[in-house]
């Protein structure tokens, strides 16, 4: 279908994009704040381009920091997103329908804003078509871009569909779904298996790890999602929380119970060895030889962990302000435990016996902070696209009046 | 809303109760005009300090391919790119080769921890010998101080500096890259940019390399390092001879270690460390020839010898031994 010549999609994605531009105030606000930080975070990038990564605070005995630790956070957030679909799409909440877009976004903007961090941790980012051996993209590359592939065709074809007042086809995002929950899977325990491969540090060679990491993103996923819808609700009156609220909270409540008795259980398992000392978690928790700097990060991390457990175990989970500060610690405290906790402490003591203390520059932290004000612009800016989709107020309807005439209220599709 | 026909582009989504019609509309054409361009000003004022980045990659290193897949000729001139490069920075024309593994050859090597000093004159003449870094200093090989009677790594010192060394009730254990023959840095490098040779030698395509660590993250021996910053070689001190997966100068942003002095014994001469080392200490050579003074010492010396973490399965090729 085409209108002066123009084909529909084309028109579709034209609109979005000038939905995407316009706003009040507050939009405008939002924007501008964090396209200011991101600009700070590309100088901070330049500075590390042209003075190379001496400008972090990474060194050879510890190699790896809050890029890497970013890194894994966001697969997990990624991961998370979009597991959440199972439920929400096949069985239980066939109400929920338009919390599966807001998951497929929220996975992109995660693996989008992943990329990036691994594009900053490299020496040689000229070099990273290096990549793909011959143009033959290796597995961890298909495994990447192939979720994300399938996120947005989800997203892209589920608005679509809202937009030309269509019902969905089974048959063009199911299968995709489904192969998008199993994918999730796969990548964040393949995400854990960076760590787990190496062998050489007990501390990341544990079995536990892999459900340490599902579990924690399945926290902090549903954590963000739950901020955005929020966020949501208060700026452009589009309500999905009566729906979304109760159904995140049951998620975040138990995989936060599980993560708790996880960590429990990867901690207490070194103090219950009879041989051996557990260098890397005396390290973290208790200092090794002197070296304190890591206790202030896990003892925020445990307490922030906690502290949202806590909220999320009592009856005061119901009150709208208090889940708000549960989903803020649960975010914080597990991408403390993420960094500090886990990606740091690994390579503490070195394979030869040297403790070395790493904290991040402040163009490191720039660079950390421009990419997370990067991914709140693309999902700040796809939501501002998509809620006026969903609301029926951007349909193909008020674009061609002498084909539709007045735009109908959506039917809403089950 | 009357343009709609006329203007064939998108509209504005319709937002209840916040409709100010054509007032609102060039307000935005004016505030988007200049958000627009305080936007690109700001962007590029954010991206300045990229103008100094002109040397750091040309069309030809961009275009470079991966070692095990250039022909010759396209290994030629890649030497005459690098030795015009040397020439460039240092005022010296470089002899730079791409020196094959010889047949019937493995190299191995063992040191003595009963007659190391811990002089350090090896991690010298090595730094010397391949050209590393003066500033920020990179070293290959790490002499750990050990307190007598213990195997425990965590108890060594790394940055003893005593009037004279050996010091009372202390050996010393210098440890650089063991060229394992089941390499967990080779495993994981996501790029094939370094790989075991068939002379048991574990190297690097510096031009290969995309610096993201995961080698350094996986070594068990604390081998391999990275360049933070850009390599600074004293002119005075440069090695002219030169290998390509060797000793060349390394660029910022790559990961380099000990690789046996490849530019010398694949040419039949010893490693500098071995060369240098005051009390004989260090012995090398090659393990597929039984007359060998190294099968010698491997063969006779067995009760003594042993390797590093053993545990881990790495299978070094450098083997560390006692005198009785």
């Amino acid at each position: 279908m085409a209108r002066n010549g123009i084909p529909a999609w084309l028109v579709f994605a034209g609109r979005c994009l000038r939905a995407g531009a316009t706003g009040d105030w507050r939009y405008y606000a939002w924007i501008g704040a964090l396209g200011a930080v991101t600009i700070l975070g590309l100088n901070a990038y330049a500075n590390q381009a042209v003075a190379g990564l001496a400008t972090t605070g990474l060194q050879d005995q510890v190699p790896w920091g809050i890029y890497i630790a970013n890194f894994t956070f966001l697969l997990g957030i990624a991961g998370a997103a979009v597991i959440l679909v199972i439920p929400v799409s096949m069985y239980i909440k066939r109400n929920l329908q338009d919390l599966v877009i807001f998951c497929a976004l929220l996975a992109v903007t995660a693996i989008v804003m992943a990329l990036a961090f691994v594009v900053v941790d490299l020496g040689r980012p000229d070099r990273f078509a290096h990549i793909f051996p011959g143009w033959v993209p290796s597995l961890r590359v298909i495994v990447l871009a192939g979720y994300l592939l399938l996120n947005l065709h989800i997203v892209v074809y589920l608005l679509y569909c809202h937009y030309r007042n269509r019902r969905p086809s089974a048959a063009f995002y199911i299968p995709f779904v489904l192969i998008a929950v199993v994918w999730a899977i796969t990548l964040h325990t393949a995400t854990a298996f960076l760590f787990l491969g190496l062998g050489e540090t007990i501390f990341w060679n544990q079995a536990i790890i892999g459900p340490r990491f599902i579990t924690a993103a399945f926290v902090a996923g549903p954590a963000l999602l739950l901020l955005a819808l929020q966020v949501t609700q208060w700026v452009a009156s589009y309500d999905l929380r009566e729906r979304a609220l109760p159904f995140l909270r049951m998620i975040m409540l138990v995989a936060m119970v599980f993560s708790v008795f996880l960590l429990l259980n990867e901690v207490l398992r070194n103090y219950f060895r009879s041989t051996g000392q557990p260098f890397e978690i005396d390290y973290l928790y208790f200092g090794l030889n002197g070296f304190r700097p890591l206790i202030p990060w896990i003892v925020t991390a445990v307490g922030l962990n906690l502290i949202a457990l806590i909220i999320l175990v009592l009856p005061a989970h119901r009150s709208r302000a208090l889940i708000n500060v549960a989903c803020i610690c649960a975010v914080v405290g597990i991408w403390i435990e993420k960094a500090m906790g886990l990606v740091v402490p690994g390579f503490i003591p070195t394979p030869l016996g040297e403790i070395m203390v790493y904290t991040p520059t402040w163009n490191e932290a720039f660079i950390w902070f421009g990419i997370w004000a990067f991914g709140l612009l693309i999902f700040t800016f796809s939501l501002r696209v998509t809620i006026p989709i969903l609301q029926g107020t951007l349909s193909i309807a008020d674009s061609t009046p002498g084909e539709a005439g007045i735009a109908a209220p959506r039917p809403h599709f089950t | 809303m009357s343009d709609m026909h006329s203007t064939p582009g998108p509209r504005e989504p319709a937002r209840p109760g916040n409709d100010n019609g054509m007032s609102r509309r060039s307000f935005l054409r004016l505030s988007g005009g200049a958000t627009a361009f305080a936007g690109v000003a700001a962007l590029t004022a954010g991206l300045a300090p990229l103008r100094e980045l002109a040397s750091f990659t040309s069309l030809e290193k961009f275009l470079q391919k991966h070692y095990k897949e250039m022909t010759p000729r396209e290994m030629e001139r890649v030497l005459d790119r690098i030795a015009r490069e040397v020439e460039r920075q240092y005022g010296m024309r470089p002899h730079v080769r791409d020196l094959k593994p010889m047949d019937g050859v493995e190299f191995v090597y063992a040191l003595n921890l009963s007659r190391c000093i811990g002089c350090r004159r090896c991690v010298h003449a090595c730094v010397a010998e391949n050209n590393q870094s003066g500033d920020p200093a990179l070293e290959y090989i790490r002499v750990v101080k050990m307190p007598q009677g213990t195997f425990d790594l965590t108890k060594g010192e790394h940055n003893y500096e005593p009037e004279s060394v050996p010091e009372e009730g202390y050996f010393y254990m210098p440890v650089q890259c063991q060229q394992c023959a089941n390499p967990p840095c080779v495993k994981v490098c996501p790029v094939r940019a370094t790989w075991q040779e068939p002379d048991g030698i574990t190297v690097i395509d510096y031009d290969w390399c995309i610096g993201c660590r995961y080698c350094q993250a996986a070594c068990p021996y604390f081998a391999r390092r990275f360049n933070f910053k850009k390599p600074v070689i004293p002119k005075e001190r440069l090695n002219p001879n030169m290998s390509y997966l060797g000793n060349r100068p390394r660029e910022v942003g790559v990961v380099e270690k000990c690789h046996f002095c490849i530019q010398r014994t694949r040419a039949g001469r010893y490693p500098a460390c071995l060369e240098v080392c005051p009390v004989g200490a260090r012995k090398f050579g090659n393990v597929l020839d039984p007359e060998s003074e190294i099968s010698y010492i491997l063969r006779e010396k067995r009760v003594f010898t042993f390797i590093l973490k053993e545990e881990q399965g790495t299978l070094p090729r450098f083997f560390y031994y006692l005198d009785k």
